[in-house]
């Protein structure tokens, strides 16, 4: 029953998206309303329906109706209830049928936001977003059917990948990922809507575009966190990120996000850098699904990888398809929009963002060759080789580290023209932030020259972009008599989307520092001891007790009672285990993690005997990891804000007119002045 | 800003350079005194870089020196007692390259084709910063519609 | 809209593409070894079982407490990795005892070793699998299958009678695998190096 359902909906969703997409285009070109609302209509009962088949699915899992094959696949009557649910996304098929509802969903969502807007983009857009939704329809209805029926029914499942009931981040990072993959769909239609109906030429596109792009960019930096931090506390080798094909996939897509999001306000405040935008969001899209690519045709093995087989080819027919439409129409269209443009000054936040958006495509670039390496070597000498950690490293490392000093100059450029005495003395107190963080790495024993930059250009752009609410606010309060904390709230308020994103930068500079603490003064030890036996790292000392053994249903767990001794006392108890499901032959590790803002001991057991004579651990004294975590909340909290739509109309014509100027005497009231225009 | 970019992208390059060169360090380590563990200290450590340059063949793109899979513990063995016998990163290297091939290795040797994957990105740079240049140069020298004949600053702000 | 530019930026597409295409042709999993045309890496390595009859040799099977590669040199020689965890090995175990019935005492050796089992989980697996005509040999620390550049269970190596190796198979043997090279093995001459004397 469910999965008759559920079949059925996809496949009248399917057959209405292509009506609805062809009504979209009619109704663009012939200007006709009845079609636009006809179309729109079609938006909204695929959407029903798409939901409608998700449910069934739901329905199917949590009542363990084994007919449906998904189900048979990865439900298991021995599965909590929480789990249950989110196997929805455990594997390939219900993963395609969630896209499929999250696309559905914004394509609603974004016709029923943007349907009073002028001009015809929005038809177009929505014809692109039905045609996309209308590809993963294909893939459910043909090679990735989740609703087959197995017959006859089997009494209970597998259940899902031992490794996906883990850990309650499991549960977090693939839909925040999806949602971010997803949403970057929308700006990429509305790009191509505009393109379609001409409406590329004036800018209104980019400010509907805005609003989305932020919002992907927040799920995706999310899901970003969470995976490493999900990693990190699963995977057993005290580490968060492996440079692993699909971390990549998930990596270039926001970098080039970032870039877009910077390089529209150019676009916004001088009419310039149409074209690159354009192609920016497209390689944002095409990237995305590069990555969902990558993650099920088994081209490149990696710890995602779903599955191999026909799918691979669909996925790379729609590759194909919207590659070669997207640069088609961007390379068609682009000497219209090129309009030429001016800058000021060479020393101005508009320079800064080009250097910016220069260095995340290169990394971009390097990234993505390095990922597909491995292929073209192949393909050229015959030979396998792997492109792994230590390549990435050293090629990112120095650009990062760039990216760092201009995170910290940004904001002390003013848009357009930069007076060199007030930015001599903007840049007063990062540098002095440069000093003391060099110092203070030297002296904690720092002697790796990127880790040395890391932590001095870090400094330098921490204090650059504290001192923007610092002095906004001291401004504030000169100015209005106001206390520090109402000063601070409403200099925030007024401009969320310059304070939110100055915010956004520190909670990232935060996660650079955390990432380059943890692995520049990381101590690690591996070693056998025998219960009672102790070993000491970075001065801590850890006593092992016992190593015992116990089962739960459906798997045996393996564990060792490693006592934290200090000054002779037992201060606390960490338990790393092994678990060895039924369904897989490797065992699952469990490290035992224990968090501090200063630092993360961390301990996983290797090899036990059996006996319970010994065990070998692996004991590691990570500084600053929650730092990682901890930033990458600030990041989301920070672009969330920017997100805030703005209230005043006026601020756009108030920078027409009034250019800031420089002036000691005027100095607190410009910089009020500043706040508004920027 | 121009001549700050270029050297800037100069010492970038430069810093790429050494980074080929030479091997990025891994751990702090304090020796302890006795020199049987300072010795065991320093084997740690070679031992510890030169599984960082081996992936584990059984597991997903992790190093040697990161997995906890068994068949890479008992890998590191082979290393360390490699290198304690004397042989150097690079024999030891190429012992694992002529048993499982180039791709034991967790970044290609850059000889050959593979040049490619380490020069493509610095020329991309390369290229990119000079089109930046370029279009910068440019889009400064268009005079602004409002500019005197005698005025000293033109496009650019005031220097105090 | 400029169509000349818009199918020159399409065409841009194509390598791009053609590059993922091949991509799927290949079986990232499946790494191709050095080791074939090499000489086969040396071992000495005890052995826990000397095999025992099968169903299809039923006379008795050569005692044997070790086995040196070298000693075998001027012979074929099949070395098959097994573990008695893995589950593909169970698919593979009736070939290789029934092939490797027919040339008990012949000048083709079979030799088993066993990778990161116990040897007695693998001789309780051989008890319920059923016997096999040839010895199975021990690994500690695994030495012998990093040499041979191992990465999981089963590999199967063909090692000629001038000690190279011929032919490296990852998974489970089938009957038409086997007959087919060990013919073609056999049928090569054998070297002037005298042998150095048996186990």
């Amino acid at each position: 029953m469910n999965g008759a359902i559920g079949i059925s909906a996809l496949r009248v969703a399917l057959a209405l998206s292509f009506v609805g997409a062809i009504a979209l285009v009619a109704a663009a070109r012939r200007n006709s309303a009845a079609l636009r609302s006809a179309g729109f209509a079609v938006v909204y009962s695929s959407f029903g329906l798409v939901a409608i088949a998700t449910l069934a699915m739901l329905t199917a899992l949590i009542s363990h109706d084994f007919s449906v094959s998904y189900v048979a696949q990865v439900g298991s009557r021995s599965t909590p209830l929480i789990f249950t649910i989110i196997s929805l996304w455990a594997a390939l098929e219900g993963s395609i049928l969630f896209w499929a509802f999250l696309l559905f969903g914004f394509a609603a969502l974004a016709a029923r936001i943007h349907r009073k807007e002028p001009g015809h983009s929005l038809e177009y857009a929505s014809a692109v977003l039905l045609g996309i939704g209308a590809f993963f329809l294909i893939l459910l209805v043909g090679p990735a059917n989740p609703f087959h029926v197995v017959s006859p029914v089997p009494l209970d499942g597998p259940g899902p990948n031992p490794l996906l009931q883990n850990h309650p981040l499991m549960a977090v990072h693939p839909p925040l990922l999806y949602l971010g993959y997803v949403g970057f769909s929308v700006p990429f239609a509305f790009a191509v809507g505009a393109l379609v109906s001409g409406e590329a030429q004036d800018d209104r596109w980019v400010r509907g575009v805005r609003g989305w792009t932020i919002a992907a960019w927040i799920f995706l930096s999310a899901a970003i966190i969470a995976g490493m931090w999900w990693s990190y506390e699963v995977l057993g080798w005290g580490g968060y990120w492996a440079w692993d094909p699909v971390e990549n996939a998930s990596f270039m897509p926001w970098l080039t996000a970032t870039a877009f999001m910077h390089s529209i306000m150019v676009q916004q405040r001088r009419g310039m850098l149409r074209v690159w935008n354009l192609n920016l969001i497209v390689a944002t899209f095409v990237l995305t699904v590069l990555g969902t690519f990558l993650t099920r045709s088994g081209i490149l093995s990696s710890v995602h990888a779903f599955t191999q087989g026909t799918i691979g080819y669909y996925f790379l027919g729609f590759i194909a398809l919207v590659l070669v439409a997207s640069l088609a129409l961007v390379a068609g269209y682009a000497p219209e929009l090129r309009r030429g443009g001016a800058l000021d000054d060479v020393l101005s936040r508009e320079t800064a963002f080009l250097v910016g958006n220069l260095l995340l495509s290169v990394m971009t670039f390097t990234v993505l060759l390095g990922t597909l390496f491995p292929l073209v070597a192949e393909l050229v000498r015959g030979v396998r080789v792997s492109v792994g950690g230590p390549f990435f490293n050293q090629m990112t490392l120095p650009i990062i580290v760039v990216m760092l000093f201009l995170i910290g100059v940004g904001p002390a450029l003013p848009w357009r023209r930069t007076d060199r005495a007030e930015l001599k003395r903007r840049l007063l107190a990062p540098t002095g932030g440069l000093i003391v963080g060099l110092l203070l790495a030297l002296l904690a024993g720092a002697r790796d020259l990127y880790a040395l930059l890391a932590f001095g250009f870090g400094a330098f752009a921490l204090v650059s972009n504290v001192q923007e609410f610092w002095t906004g606010a001291r401004d504030r309060m000169r100015a209005h008599g106001e206390h520090a904390a109402s000063a601070l709230g409403r200099l925030i308020a007024g401009n969320r989307h310059r304070y939110g994103g100055f915010l956004a930068h520190i909670g990232l500079i935060v996660s650079v520092l955390g990432i380059a603490a943890s692995s520049t003064f990381k101590t690690e030890r591996e070693i056998t001891l025998a219960p009672g036996e102790s070993v000491t790292v970075s001065g801590r000392v850890f006593r092992l007790e016992r190593v015992w053994g116990r089962q739960d249903m459906g798997r045996t767990s393996i564990g060792a009672d490693i006592a934290l001794v200090s000054g002779g006392r037992v201060v606390a108890h960490l338990e790393p285990e092994q678990h060895f499901y039924e369904s897989s032959d490797t065992p699952v590790p469990t490290p035992a993690v224990r968090s501090t803002a200063a630092r993360d001991l961390y301990v996983n057991l290797m090899a036990f005997k059996e006996d319970g004579s010994s065990a070998t651990i692996r004991v590691l004294v990570e500084p600053m990891v929650a730092w990682i975590w901890l930033g990458g909340g600030i990041v989301c909290l920070g672009a969330l804000l920017a997100l805030w739509p703005r209230r005043r109309r006026a601020a756009p014509a108030l920078a027409a007119t009034h250019p800031p100027r420089a002036s000691h005497a005027r100095r607190a009231a410009r910089r009020v002045a500043v706040e508004v225009t920027s | 800003m121009i001549r700050l970019r270029r050297t800037g992208l100069l010492a970038m390059a430069g810093a790429i350079v050494v980074t080929l060169a030479s091997h990025a360090g891994g751990a702090q380590q304090k020796p302890a005194t006795p020199a049987a563990v300072v010795a065991e200290s320093i084997l740690d450590a070679r031992t510890r870089e030169v599984s960082s340059q081996l992936r584990c063949p059984v597991c997903q793109g992790l190093s040697l020196q990161d997995s906890p899979s068994e068949l890479s513990q008992q890998m590191r063995d082979v290393v360390r007692q490699q290198l304690a016998a004397g042989r150097t990163p690079a024999e030891v290297r190429a012992y694992f390259v002529g048993r499982y091939g180039e791709w034991i290795l967790t970044r290609p040797e850059p000889h050959g084709f593979n040049w490619v994957v380490y020069a493509l990105p610095l020329l991309l740079l390369a290229g990119g910063a000079w089109v930046l240049v370029f279009a910068v140069r440019k889009w400064t020298t268009v005079p602004p519609p409002l500019a005197g004949a005698g005025s000293p600053s033109g496009g650019r702000g005031t220097t105090a | 809209m400029k169509w000349k530019f818009a199918v020159g930026a399409a065409a841009l597409a194509i390598p791009a593409v053609g590059l993922l295409g091949f991509g799927l042709t290949r079986d990232p999993g499946a790494i191709p070894s050095p080791l074939p045309g090499r000489l086969a890496p040396t071992f000495a390595l005890p052995a826990f079982t000397s095999g025992a009859p099968t169903a299809q040799h039923p006379g008795p099977v050569p005692a044997v407490d070790s086995v040196r590669l070298a000693s075998l040199r001027g012979d074929v020689v099949i070395l098959n990795f097994y573990a008695s965890w893995c589950l593909a090995c169970r698919d593979e175990h009736p070939v290789l005892q029934r092939v490797a019935s027919r040339y008990v005492g012949t000048d083709v050796h079979f030799v088993g070793i066993i990778y990161n089992d116990a040897t007695r989980a693998a001789l309780a697996w051989l008890n319920e699998m059923g016997p096999l005509p040839y010895p199975s040999l021990d690994d500690p620390g695994s030495r012998a299958a990093i040499d041979y550049g191992l990465y999981g269970v089963p590999e199967t190596f063909f090692i000629a009678r001038d000690g190279r190796v011929a032919l490296k198979h990852v998974g489970p043997v089938t009957d038409e695998l086997l007959a087919t090279q060990i013919e073609s093995l056999r049928a090569a001459q054998r070297p002037d190096a005298p042998k150095a004397g048996s186990p």
